[in-house]
This record gives C-alpha cells, sequence and structure tokens, in this order.
C-alpha cells in the first residue's frame, strides 16, 4: 500500500513521517523514530512493555496503527523524565529495586504515570488493578507497587 | 503484518459504501484491540480496514432517565464508566466494560467492537442482552433495529449483511428496584479471558422480596452469548429466596452447551454457570435493596 503521512506530537515535539497502514505505532516509534525506549514484549496487546500515552490515555503501541495517530499527542518513556532529571516515579523505582532485566520497565512506568495523573494518591489495590495490564517476568510486582505508591506520597509532598 | 489499506470514514454512507464495495475483503476498524490482533496472527486476511472512529454517531454517549443510553459503536470502555449517570444507571454494564482486559484495552475498546466481534466469551455482551439493549444497524438499506440476543449467529459471525455496520447501542431507561450485575470466573484476578460467566438483570416487587421479573445471559458456555428466556419465566412472580435463586442457578447449569478448551472443561462450565448465576442473583438483588 502507498505509505501516507502521519504527523503527530511525540514528547511535546511535531513529527512527520511516511508510515504504511500496517505499521504499528510501536514499529514506527522503534524503527522509524528510533526511540527504542517503548519495548515490544507480546505484539498481542497482553503485556504492556510497549505502554505509551495517547491523547492523554495509556494505550498498547502495538494495537493503535501508526496512521491512527494522525493529529494525536504521544507520550513515551522518553518524555517521561524532564530536563531536571529523573521523573519521582523513576527516581522510586531506582530505589526500590522494582527492576530486574529492565523490558517491561519503561511501560510500567509509563502506566504508573498515566495512573498518578489520574489519581494522584492510589490505594494499593487501585495501582494494582491499574497496573494489571502489564507483566512482569522477574520482580515478582511488589516492588513495583511499593516504588509507585512511594512515589505517589513524594510527589503530593512535594506539590503542597 | 500484511499489507493492507486503511479507510478512514467520516460518514456513516462512506463507511457502508466501502464495506459494500469489498464484502468480505474489508472489516470496521474501531478500537483494534481484537482485530489488529487477528490480522497481525493471520487470522484475518483483509484488503482493508474502515475506521469508524470519526463517525459522529458512532462517538455518541447519551443518557437521560425518560429515554435510556444510547452507546455508539466505537465508544471505549473507559468513557462508559467514566460516565457517572450511565454507571449508577446501568452497573451491570459497568461490571463488563471495567474488566474487559486492562486500562489499556479500556482505553480503545469499545463495547461494539465487543459485541461485533461475536466472541462466545465476551464479557459486554451479556449484560446488553439482560438489559433488553437493541442494535441500530446502518447499510445498504438504510437503518434497521435488532435485539442484542439474535445479533450474534456463531462463533465470530453476526446478522451484519454485506455493507451494514452496527451504529448504536440503545439500552431502555432503567426500571424502578431493578438492578443488573455480571461477574466471570478467571483464574487469574485480572486481565484474562472468561471460563463462563453470568449477566443478570432483575426487578423486585415494591417490597423488594419478590422477583417481578429477570433476565439471565451466559457467556463462555455456548457457540454465541446464551439467553435463557425460561430462568426469567421460572424466576417471575417467586419470592428472592435461597431455594428458588439457587434452583435457577441449576437452570443455567443444565442450559448450557459449553465446551472444553484450554481455559476449562465442559462439566467445570457447567458448575460454574450455577454457581456464577447464583452469585450474580443474589448481586443484582442486594443492588436493588441497597439503592
Amino acid at each position: 500500500m502507498p505509505r501516507q503521512i502521519v504527523r503527530f506530537n511525540l514528547n511535546g515535539e511535531d513529527v512527520e513521517l511516511l508510515c504504511e497502514p500496517r505499521e504499528s505505532l510501536l514499529e514506527v516509534l522503534r524503527e522509524h523514530l528510533t526511540m527504542t525506549g517503548t519495548k515490544e514484549g507480546c505484539n498481542n496487546g497482553n503485556c504492556g512493555a510497549c505502554n505509551v500515552i495517547l491523547d492523554g490515555r495509556l494505550v498498547n503501541s502495538c494495537l493503535v496503527l501508526s496512521v491512527e495517530a494522525d493529529g494525536s499527542s504521544v507520550v513515551t518513556i522518553e518524555g517521561i523524565a524532564t530536563e531536571d532529571g529523573l521523573h519521582p516515579i523513576q527516581t522510586k523505582y531506582l530505589e526500590h529495586a522494582a527492576l530486574q532485566c529492565g523490558i517491561c520497565t519503561p511501560g510500567f512506568i509509563v502506566a504508573s504515570k498515566a495512573l498518578l495523573d489520574e489519581t494522584p494518591d492510589p490505594s494499593e489495590l487501585e495501582v494494582r488493578q491499574f497496573l494489571a495490564g502489564n507483566l512482569c517476568r522477574c520482580t515478582g510486582y511488589d516492588k513495583i507497587i511499593r516504588a509507585v505508591l512511594d512515589a505517589a506520597k513524594t510527589m503530593q509532598a512535594d506539590a503542597r | 503484518m500484511k499489507d493492507f489499506a486503511y479507510v478512514p470514514a467520516r460518514t456513516l454512507g462512506e463507511a457502508a459504501s466501502a464495506l459494500y464495495e469489498k464484502g468480505d475483503r474489508v472489516r470496521v476498524l474501531a478500537g483494534g484491540t481484537d482485530i489488529i490482533v487477528q490480522v497481525r496472527e493471520d487470522r484475518r486476511d483483509l484488503d482493508a480496514l474502515i475506521d469508524v472512529k470519526a463517525i459522529p454517531e458512532l462517538n455518541d454517549l447519551s443518557y437521560s432517565a425518560s429515554d435510556g443510553l444510547s452507546l455508539g459503536a466505537a465508544v471505549p470502555c473507559y468513557r462508559i464508566y467514566g460516565d457517572e449517570e450511565v454507571s449508577s444507571a446501568y452497573p451491570g454494564l459497568i461490571d463488563a466494560v471495567s474488566m474487559i482486559g486492562g486500562v489499556q484495552i479500556q482505553g480503545r475498546a469499545s463495547v461494539g467492537g465487543n459485541l461485533c466481534n461475536a466472541s462466545p466469551a465476551a464479557d459486554g455482551i451479556p449484560p446488553l442482552i439482560v438489559y433488553e439493549a437493541t442494535c441500530r444497524v446502518y447499510g445498504p438499506d438504510g437503518f434497521r433495529e435488532i435485539s442484542v440476543e439474535q445479533f450474534c449467529t456463531a462463533p465470530g459471525q453476526t446478522v451484519l449483511s454485506r455493507g451494514e455496520l452496527l451504529v448504536a447501542l440503545h439500552i431502555p431507561a432503567p426500571k424502578p428496584r431493578s438492578s443488573g450485575r455480571y461477574i466471570r470466573f478467571i483464574p487469574r484476578n485480572e486481565m484474562d479471558i472468561a471460563v463462563a460467566g453470568s449477566g443478570v438483570h432483575v426487578t423486585l416487587d415494591s417490597s423488594s422480596s419478590r422477583i417481578e421479573s429477570a433476565r439471565v445471559a451466559l457467556s463462555a458456555v455456548a457457540p454465541t452469548p446464551l439467553f435463557l428466556p425460561e430462568i426469567g419465566d421460572f424466576l417471575a412472580g417467586k419470592e428472592a429466596t435461597d431455594d428458588v435463586i439457587a434452583e435457577a442457578g441449576e437452570m443455567a447449569r443444565n442450559a448450557a452447551r459449553p465446551i472444553s478448551d484450554m481455559r476449562g472443561t465442559a462439566d467445570q462450565r457447567k458448575h460454574l454457570c450455577a454457581v456464577l448465576t447464583r452469585r450474580a442473583l443474589n448481586g443484582a438483588i442486594q443492588r436493588v435493596r441497597e439503592a
């Protein structure tokens, strides 16, 4: 099929590229834009490794066609840290050692960001339910949950 | 993924024309959480996907206490449970839309797409059936209406004919002293496909002890979501006692026609129908009494 022009805002910058309809947003991010922080896990919507925030909603970028992203705003793991350094969520993942191999981590951090944007002070159950669509085969989740709860606490305190 | 064309439709007419032109070689794209996986895994060989998300009629979510709910076929799950009025009017539907996939899926997946995908295990369909939802379909001959229980004909198959698409679902306004509940059994706590599920809707009398009417539909125990009007007939006019509810569960067990597969055996599924239907009925009754 002929390639189509796709324009979207990626982590605050406008990008424009030629995409085939069959290319997923995930493929385009990694292969055309070399934004390889977003990982491919299952490539069928089960694992959350490819999570990005599309127009303010957490999505699996493997289940979004590149052409569907035209005109949207996309935040990837590369857009989470600020110029001043790591985002508090990232800092807390490090402090709690909430990762081992790290493949699932970008997806978890993006999902955690989406959660805390929407629910700044979540209960443990809310964190567990929100992160149910992200799979980790190493840590057993407990450290991840603790990192997110701690990040929420820190961010709440900083906001005051 | 195999090559295909992407056709963004802006109107119902554009979508219906594109669907008619290519027949079996095209499918509708809404949230994409089923169809993209099916194309990628070569379970469907298509020439084009018709994106219907930008068609206004498919994005409408409107509710009024007199007219009920109009739910555009492409409205994603999160918009449904994010609406307070809809959540309090149709809790049995909310049970389902908040358990389909995780938040990532709920941000894209629609109830209309869940229906058109016609999986026997779809969580979204039993609640639609028990809430007496109707489908508004548009095609070459204009609009037609069909009840949800008649919509699915076989696994992955629906009554939609060439050129037709689901536009919206309509759910009647909730009756006084009525409520619904949908529950399913999965081996995990989240993010899984139902081994079996049961959706119920009950209306109680003014004493809240007698069942005036009830509807029950099951998932994952037949080639299509299974509507069981005989359970409603049995329950109508009866006191909501433990024995009566248990008997309704037994009827669900006997009506189920499950297969054995990787998710569970036929025997386990029949057993689950009894347990889940009993619990769903008690849950819906409790919701009425607590309202």
